[in-house]
């Protein structure tokens, strides 16, 4: 029997693989520092003796794109947006510092200051604490004024800065949570050239236009791949066929 | 079955819910007090399905692996404590607070609930309580022929009983606060409840330590903005719209493959 099968086969799982990440993409159009998975399919050629036909393909990321989201102004003192290129570090759900862009931030029940999924906001030295406070303000170098309760407006007091990065791109990976982490997992160092925007909120960077074009073009490969599949069922029967003539 | 449709599954589940927050936000357009909510979308757990850095060989490394999400969920659901805009109605039991802070609220189990809805009413004792009846804490009474009613900046409370030239006072109003007010369950009928998250309830005077000051006569309202919330609706519709046609596509891909194969 022809592999011809197979490499139909494993050109549809690949490219449904593939669909389920765009549609991931989709589903997070509305999430607030999302980065959009990128993907690519690699060919993955088996050379056997015969005419070197059978090239099977794989779904292989490659990395995260890194482009910026739209600003979205919400007029919230505690959201942030880091503006260019930066990250917002943050204690990851394994301890480690982790980065992100999503900064609507909030004061847990504590006084701790973290990202709306609850992970600790990194200050100079380790998690920032917010004294109790009628206003705060956070700078665009991430230096956060609070003006402590039954205090006068000119009695403010610098809490902590907030831990901004800004490492190489090439060095982030997505963690399974979902938060960017480096390579080796070793946190780097703040960069004082990063800087925020305050009462704004970076949306998701996933352009959905593209994002469904994708996804029609994915549907249609996948049909070709099906196709594909269907020819090697017909030619396995025509032959079956001569076999019986015979 | 098919990852692409359960992915899909999740994004229309959370723009619903999204358009339900909004939908709340603008039914409550003219509730007096009213915080709006807003919806957090958070991406779920990654799948490793090939792990970045693995061997391709004995000398080279995989550059990076499969990493595929899993779709997306509404994380939290949290009430944005902006002020809003404070309009004057003349009615002596009407009070906003100006700044921080929330009216104590006795519930009829004994609990202390919190409201910034400051519309208040007399029952039949002459007790300040809510338009639910609920009692304003602490406990202030309004004498029997009261000419006039005086609610201070500070929550002191003065009446001016019928026969008499001197206001005697009555009562103080105390206000309470919480480091966390964004952690506070809403329960309906205007009030808050405490939680673990908004931590515990700080009361004191109005205008003393970062608690607002009160102002009479006046009532604070939503702090919804229409226009924004339109926006939202507008996109969270579009979201939705583009969620359901990644099902329709995974299911015609699905199609595609039952009728041929």
């Amino acid at each position: 029997m022809d592999r011809m099968l197979y490499i139909g086969m494993s050109g549809a799982k690949e490219i449904m693989l593939q669909q389920a990440n765009t549609t991931n993409n989709l589903a997070n159009a509305s999430t607030v520092g999302f980065k959009r998975d990128m993907e690519a399919f690699k060919a993955v050629p088996i050379d056997g003796p015969g005419y070197a036909s059978r090239v099977y393909t794989q779904d292989q990321g490659v990395g995260t794109d890194f482009s910026a989201g739209p600003l979205i102004s919400t007029g919230n003192p505690l959201d942030i947006a880091v503006k260019g290129q930066g990250w917002i570090a943050v204690q990851g759900p394994n301890g480690r510092e982790a980065y992100t862009r999503a900064g609507q931030l909030k004061i847990d029940g504590n006084g701790m200051l973290t990202t709306s999924q609850g992970y600790p906001v990194m200050g100079s030295s380790g998690p920032i604490s917010i004294p109790p406070s009628e206003k705060i303000d956070i700078g665009t170098d991430g230096t956060i004024t609070v003006q402590p309760n039954g205090q006068k407006p000119n009695a403010l007091a610098v809490v902590d800065r907030i831990k901004l990065v800004n490492p190489p791109e090439a060095d982030l990976v997505k963690s399974v949570s979902g938060l960017m982490e480096t390579r080796n997992g070793a946190p780097v160092a703040a960069d004082a050239s990063v800087s925020v925007e305050t009462g704004m909120v970076e949306g998701s960077n996933v352009n959905t236009v593209e994002s469904m074009v994708r996804m029609i073009s994915l549907a249609r490969q996948y049909e070709l791949q099906v196709k594909t599949m269907k020819t090697a069922e017909q030619n396995d029967q025509a032959s079956a066929q001569l076999i019986r003539l015979g | 079955m098919n990852p692409a449709l359960w992915i899909a599954k999740t994004g229309l589940d959370a723009q619903q819910t999204n358009m339900d927050v909004i939908a709340n936000n603008l039914a409550n357009v003219n509730t007096t007090g009213f915080k709006k909510g807003r919806a957090s979308f958070e991406d779920l757990l990654y799948q490793n399905v090939r792990q970045p850095g693995g061997q391709s060989t004995q000398n080279t490394q995989l550059p990076s692996g499969l990493m595929l999400g899993t779709g997306v969920r509404i994380g939290s659901t949290e009430k944005i404590f902006t002020e809003g805009n404070i309009v004057q109605t003349g009615n002596n039991l009407d009070m906003a607070i100006q700044g921080q802070g929330f009216f104590q609220i006795l519930m009829p189990d004994g609990s202390t609930a919190y409201t910034r809805d400051g519309s208040f009413q007399l029952d039949s004792n002459g007790q300040i309580v809510t338009s639910n009846g609920y009692p304003l804490q602490p406990a202030i009474t309004v004498p029997a022929n009261t000419q006039s009613l005086t609610i201070g900046s500070d929550g002191t409370v003065t009446a001016t009983v019928a026969g008499s030239n001197t206001p005697t006072q009555v009562g103080t109003v105390q206000l309470s606060n919480f480091i966390n007010p964004a952690g506070l369950q809403p329960i309906g009928q205007n009030l808050f409840q405490e939680t673990a998250a908004s931590g515990a309830a700080q009361s004191g005077t109005p205008g003393l330590t970062g608690l607002g000051t009160l102002q009479q006569g006046a009532l604070e309202t939503s702090n919804v903005n229409t226009v924004e919330s339109l926006v939202n609706m507008i996109e969270t519709q579009r979201a939705y719209e583009i969620n359901s046609k990644a099902i329709s596509t995974t299911d015609q891909m699905l199609q595609y493959v039952n009728n041929n194969l």
